[in-house]
């Protein structure tokens, strides 16, 4: 009996790989013609079949010989295009770097290729990841897959709100909207997003996927083209926990070309089984419980807290007072170091150059009006605004004492012997777009990271886990934030709480009817990982 | 209007130095002048009073200046301060630019060992404290060399601060004395160079190298301590020679590797500071005393005919001898300084703070790069004048000149001539044929070896001191002889053969029976005469104390 390709976990086929059940290129074949039937969702900004293709003729070659790289090797994925590319495009989803081609890989990107990994493509973004719904780059929105599946539909033929189906499309959330929904329509196996204030969890929640943000430091930045530097970490997302696991093993560590990373050896983040969660003590968070809060939401937490203490878990209150200033304190630390890190964009040295030549400084200014957006305009505008030397004490001084407690709080709660917190991931579930855009990027990122973005002010690891789909059909998410490098125990306590609410699969039939991929499922079931 | 006591600017007088001896107080725990201000605004701040000047006479409007500098050292390293590219002067345009250099989105600083441990080394060598914790900044402004759009120096928390650097000038009431002063250096910070923008006026375009964007400086920041001119030189040449004994820095004004930026202010004494001009384009000593004496002069002048001082940037002009405003196309800038958030902060360890176990790869000792400074130039000098008994003013020739005291040092040890004699060779006769035809001490002609055998020659009496000026002369323009190889084919070694020179003696007094009879009357001064025939005779090839004795010894009987 066949199995298709959405029923499938990365590790399993990866074991599929291995005992000749497919071969890579048939595997890239597969997620090459499903990039192409869901074009119209606009997660790609680049596909680079040809690129994927000899990939997968390379992987093919060394499993015929037996030396698979490991895991990894054969497996599609797909990098969100802030991430640094040899040879390959890498725009931001800016005007500024339209057919920019980077002459370097960025380092995660590098040790996924090393590890023998295919390379769909480059995925779609908020122009510099500058929002929370990847509706305002220069290539268009993303749509959520789930617009589109078969449980959305059914809900909503249920209770017809009269919109024409074809503008009534959700959000993918963002900014790493297109890595979600490249991954969500199983078009690659694992995305890289990047996670400044919530950009890989907030769209993992809204499309059904494991979103995880590492802590700190633990991925090299290089080769990420910045919004934050002190916030932004590489993403992951996933289908599965156990997934974003064999990648993040791959990633994490020390990089020279990052002096922000750890310098320490870091262990293997493969994960175990947790069988046992008496021993963990839940942290809930009393402050992440605002008026905004969908009650569906709200329920959903209640009850994923209960399902730790039925288990006997301890599970406990806690507060982090200094949380409610998070947003307004990212504002301005945001903006400042965005006002900084654009200020290389002036057209000189790669990307968009105006045709004005009356004055450098002319050249600087018509360059960057027409390379930057309003979104980063304004962000650089606001930023340069918080580093005059007149208003240097007054915002951004003010505003890393906050990010300090803020940070302090998390300490708090964790050395008063909580393991891991528990808390929303986004208010409530995707939103359609013509709703989304009623409010202006700003509002919607204030709005959309307040459960996510205190996490990178403090650098701790977090991940979005899906839990289940609301009365509309669409999928929630759930967040657990762990110590900081206590990235594995975080994971593994997650995989047990995602062994625990089985999320459902998306079901695309229109699209993946015909993508099955001819493996037997004992096999399957009967291949772990690690033998 | 009375005349300002300061007669500035005056070629080839040493004003300055009137008044350096006579009122001198030394300034330590002075309020802090803002000089230095790193972020360099414009707004028009004062700098602290200097009490140097000399006492005012009666009736007498009286002027003092206060000048400060920022130096700027390239260090001497093989890659830049945060990337892998290699540092190289002269090297064909963008040749040596790494994705870094060039600000390629995603790439990230990584700090290079060898450009702290230059600094280290220079903050001890200038008494500074060396601080453990530094930290980096991002400086900002829009240039097309810049490609970042941003500088990362260290603004907030420098690698060294609170140092000192002693130096010397001629003082004294003759002006005849070296004197000992201080300046006081405010901090030493390590920072990235820019690339240079070549301006093509002709096409109207500008052409960008970034050849030398990255590449590591140390900037040395001194307190508002000096002057005049001839002290910014002074100091300015005491530090250059002081980076080149460490190595931290070639420090080659002419390629750029040393910058100096001057800020001058005028003031009368006891009055609140004057308004400061900053005086940029410095690319040699002698054009670094030239403005800053040109620069006092003018806002001296200025005040006097009722005019006022800009707070402005104003560059010299080598060929006028002047300083003009520069163009400020920015207007007023501010450089928003933000922490850079790429770099960890600099920990530095000594040898108390080490962590157990530490990979010495990972960590910098600063006990350990104090154990292993080399000699510094004061105590070059020191040894100099104790070791040879040399005066310390030709100590300080003997460093000033590049190359010159290694010549000196290979000449002593080659001679059996007194170390002061030969200082007097090598300051004097060799020095005055490199300056005349102006070679550098690597380009003489003449060897140390070669000297020194001139010098044995000279030392046991084989050739007369003047025959040696002569061989010198030769060695000079006939590169590849010995002295011995002149000394013989122009038969220049001293008449050894005393019959041979006392018949020559007594033929001459036969020949000037005259004179003979002047000495015998009593005329003392006759006999140089006789002496002078006698060498004549002999062709300058005797001694004429050894002729004297002979004339003497015959005269008498």
């Amino acid at each position: 009996m066949g199995s298709k390709i959405n029923e499938l976990r990365g590790q399993k086929v990866s074991a599929a790989l291995k005992q000749g059940q497919i071969t890579p290129t048939e595997l890239c074949r597969k997620c090459l013609s499903l990039i192409q039937k869901t074009k119209f969702l606009n997660a790609y900004i680049t596909v680079s079949e040809e690129v994927a293709l000899k990939q997968a003729e390379e992987s093919e070659k060394r499993y015929k010989k037996g030396q698979s790289l490991g895991d990894l090797d054969g497996i599609p994925i797909a990098v969100k295009d802030n991430f640094s590319t040899s040879g390959i495009e890498t725009t931001c989803a800016s005007n500024m770097l339209k057919g920019y081609v980077p002459p370097y890989n960025a380092t995660v990107v590098q040790k996924l290729l090393d590890q023998g990994a295919l390379l769909m493509g480059k995925t779609n973004l908020d122009e510099f990841a500058m929002g929370s719904g990847s509706t305002d780059g220069v290539f268009g929105p993303v749509k959520n897959p789930w617009s589109y599946s078969k449980q959305y539909r059914e809900k909503k033929q249920q209770n017809p709100h009269g919109e024409s189906e074809d503008s009534n499309w959700l959000i993918t959330g963002g900014s790493s909207g297109g890595s979600a929904a490249a991954v969500s329509t199983f078009t690659c196996f694992a995305a890289l997003g990047s996670d400044t204030g919530g950009s890989t969890r907030n769209p993992a929640a809204h499309c059904g996927l494991v979103g995880f943000k590492p802590s700190y430091g633990l991925v090299s930045r290089h080769g990420l083209i910045p919004l934050v530097n002190s916030m932004d970490v590489p993403g992951i997302l996933t289908r599965y926990v156990d997934d974003t696991a064999i990648v993040l093993d791959i990633l994490a560590g020390h990089d020279p070309r990052d002096s922000t990373t750890v310098q320490e050896p870091v262990k293997s983040f493969i994960l175990p089984t947790l069988t046992d969660v008496s021993k963990l003590c839940i942290g809930i968070p009393k402050e992440y419980l605002v008026p905004e809060l969908s009650s569906e939401v709200r329920s959903l937490w209640s009850k994923a807290a209960d399902l730790f203490e039925s288990e006997g878990a301890k599970v406990i209150e806690v507060s982090l007072p200094h949380t409610c200033y998070s947003i307004i304190c990212y504002h301005v630390l945001c903006t400042s170091e965005v006002a900084s890190n654009m200020a290389r964009f002036d057209g000189l040295e790669y990307g968009h150059r105006c045709d004005i030549n009356v004055s450098t400084e002319a050249m600087y200014a018509a360059t960057r009006r027409e390379g930057f957006n309003d979104v980063v305009r304004g962000r650089i505008l606001s930023g340069n605004f918080f580093l005059l030397k007149e208003n240097y004490e007054n915002y951004f001084i003010k505003a890393q004492k906050v990010r300090r407690l803020i940070a302090n709080d998390f300490v708090n709660v964790f050395n008063s012997g909580v393991d891991v917190l528990l808390t929303p991931t986004t208010l409530r579930e995707a939103v359609p777009y013509l709703e989304f855009i009623k409010e202006d990027n700003r509002t919607r990122s204030a709005q959309d990271d307040i459960f996510t973005q205190a996490v990178n002010m403090a650098g701790l690891p977090a991940v979005s886990i899906p839990v289940s789909l609301s009365s509309e059909g669409l999928p929630i998410g759930l967040q657990f934030i762990g110590r900081a490098f206590c990235d594995q125990q975080l994971l593994t306590v997650a995989k047990w709480f995602e062994k625990q609410v089985q999320f459902p699969v998306i079901q695309l039939p229109q699209l993946l009817d015909d993508c099955s991929l001819s493996l037997e499922n004992e096999k399957l079931a009967s291949t772990s990982l690690k033998q | 209007m009375a005349a300002p006591v300061l007669r500035l600017g005056c070629p080839g007088t040493r004003w300055a130095l009137a008044w350096v001896g006579s009122g001198f107080h030394h300034r330590r725990g002075a309020s802090i002048g803002s000089t230095s201000n790193p972020t360099r605004e414009q707004s028009a701040v004062t700098q602290k009073p200097l009490h140097t000047a000399q006492k005012p006479r009666k009736g007498e409007h009286k002027w003092e200046a206060v000048v400060g500098l920022e130096i700027h050292a390239q260090i001497s390293s093989n890659s830049k301060l945060f990337s892998g590219s290699q540092v190289c002067f002269s090297a064909p345009p963008n040749s040596l630019v790494s994705f870094f250099d060039a600000s390629l989105p995603g790439t990230l600083p990584v700090l290079n060992r060898r450009c702290v441990e230059a600094a280290v080394m220079t903050g001890l060598a200038l008494n500074c404290h060396i601080n453990k914790k530094s930290l980096f900044d991002r400086k900002h402004y829009f240039y097309a060399d810049l490609p970042a759009g941003y500088q990362i120096t260290q603004q907030r928390l420098p690698i060294a601060v609170n140092g000192s650097l002693v130096y010397s000038v001629w003082g004294g009431k003759k002006r005849n004395q070296m004197v000992s002063r201080t300046v006081r250096i405010k901090q030493i910070q390590l920072e990235q160079d820019s690339g240079k923008s070549l301006h093509d006026d002709l096409r109207a375009q500008t052409l960008i190298d970034l050849n030398r964007a990255g590449v590591g400086l140390l900037e040395v920041v001194l307190e508002p301590d000096l002057s005049c001119g001839e002290e910014a030189a002074t100091v300015v040449r005491e530090l250059q020679l002081i980076l080149q004994a460490l190595g931290t820095s070639q420090a080659n004004m002419s390629e750029g590797q040393l910058r100096v930026d001057a800020n001058v202010s005028v003031h009368h004494p006891g009055e609140p500071l004057g308004i400061r001009t900053e005086v940029k384009n410095l690319n040699s000593i002698r054009f670094l005393a030239k403005a800053i004496d040109f620069e006092i002069q003018r806002q001296i002048n200025e005040l006097e005919t009722g005019g006022e001082i800009l707070n402005e940037t104003r560059s010299f002009d080598c060929q006028l001898g002047c300083t003009v405003p520069m163009r400020d196309k920015e207007g007023k800038q501010d450089y928003r300084f933000m922490p850079e958030p790429n770099l960890p902060p600099l920990v530095l360890y000594d040898s108390t703070s080490l962590p157990a176990g530490a990979d010495s790869q990972q960590v910098i000792n600063i006990d350990q790069i104090r154990d292993t400074l080399p000699e510094l130039p004061s105590v070059t000098r020191e040894r100099l004048v104790q070791q040879y008994g040399l005066l310390p003013e030709h100590s300080f020739t003997l460093l000033n000149e590049v190359g010159l005291l290694e010549f000196f040092q290979n000449v002593i040890k080659e001679t059996r001539a007194e170390p002061k004699k030969v200082a007097n060779w090598v300051l004097n006769t060799f020095l005055g044929y490199l300056k005349q035809q102006n070679l550098a001490v690597s380009e003489s002609p003449v060897s140390p070896s070669a000297l020194a055998e001139l010098l044995n020659l000279l030392d046991s009496k084989a050739i007369s001191s003047s025959a040696a000026k002569q061989v010198f002369q030769e060695l000079w323009s006939a590169e590849g002889k010995t002295a011995a190889q002149v000394v013989s084919e122009q038969k220049l070694e001293l008449m050894q053969d005393l019959e041979a020179l006392d018949r020559l003696c007594l033929s001459t007094m036969e020949g000037h029976p005259q004179v003979v009879m002047d000495v015998k009357k009593g005329n003392s001064r006759a006999i140089n005469k006789l002496i002078g025939l006698v060498r004549k005779a002999t062709l300058s090839r005797a001694d004429p104390a050894l002729i004297k004795d002979i004339l003497e010894k015959r005269l008498r009987s």
